[in-house]
């Protein structure tokens, strides 16, 4: 556990916490990342402003990070052919399931949705197992 | 003319996703080896993505009950929450197909947007792929 950052992991998740509650409480909207997503990609009218101002936000939050820190770390170990793979299961997986960590994981589970639970318990471990099969099964092909 | 509600509303939101992005690069997050370090439980576990994950429901579970005994969000006129309730094969297959992905790159969608300020080509590599994902899952099944 030589990498477990357990101080910033805890103020991270609170901020992304009151990030998730601020969206709720001001706008009533649920911060689903996923969904958001998909509708700045496919506008609905009326639902469009709030979701690009969100994800503006993201972005600028995360660009402030870098402006502080000067450095964000990044390690990606996928090659260009998985990563594609990986962002067309992600993009299509998201809407088929109704949403991903942040939506069904901070907001669903908060909200004691059934559907949420199963969602997050379900690609956590298709996850878990399936980074045990590419990494310790077949030696890391990813 | 602007209204108090409406600049409410939009300042409300951008410092939600402010908040999101801070916490997703605060946490670590945004760094896929950390999301696969996590994943890896036969390897280096690193336990913090589970810190982050009930930080975030430590402040949503209370505040969101909270919340929605309101009779309306500050800015908007109803919550807008998810009408399907049951458990269906989408919900699973999508889950599992996002598990998949994520497991893959290590990115989950709000992490990958964060990443977007490092301008790494990997990370546009993927948010493009996710987007062609979200526009496959439009065109084959809504």
């Amino acid at each position: 556990m030589e990498n477990f950052t357990p101080i910033t992991g805890l103020i991270g998740g609170l901020l992304i916490g009151a990030a998730a509650t601020l969206t709720l409480w001001a706008n009533g909207r649920i911060a689903g990342i996923s969904g958001i997503l998909s509708g700045v990609l496919f506008p609905t009218r009326g639902e469009t402003l709030w979701r690009v101002l969100f994800i503006g936000g993201l972005i600028a939050g995360a660009g402030l990070y870098l402006l502080v820190r000067g450095t964000l770390p990044l390690e990606i170990q996928a090659a260009p052919i998985p990563t594609v793979v990986a962002g067309l299961l992600v993009g299509f997986g998201t809407r088929l399931g109704s949403g991903c960590t942040s939506g069904h994981g901070i907001c669903g589970i908060a909200r004691l949705s059934r559907r949420s639970f199963t969602a997050t318990l379900t690609f956590i471990v298709t996850a878990v197992i399936t980074v045990f099969v590419t990494r310790h099964l077949l030696g890391g092909v990813l | 003319m602007m209204t108090l509600t409406t600049t409410g509303a939009r300042l409300s939101i951008f410092a939600a996703g402010l908040l999101f992005g801070l916490g997703l690069t605060v946490s670590g997050m945004s760094n896929p080896a950390k999301v696969i370090g996590f994943l890896d439980i036969a390897g280096a576990w690193d336990p913090t993505l589970l810190l982050v994950m009930g930080g975030g429901i430590a402040v949503t579970l209370p505040a969101f009950h909270w919340i929605l005994k309101r009779p309306q969000p500050l800015f908007a006129e109803k919550f807008y929450l998810p009408s399907v309730k049951n458990v269906d094969r989408k919900l699973l297959l999508g889950a599992v197909l996002f598990g998949l992905g994520w497991a893959i790159a290590g990115f989950c969608p709000g992490p990958a947007l964060a990443a977007l300020v490092t301008l790494n080509p990997s990370v546009l590599l993927f948010v493009a792929a996710m987007a062609g994902g979200m526009l496959l899952h439009r065109l084959l099944l809504e």
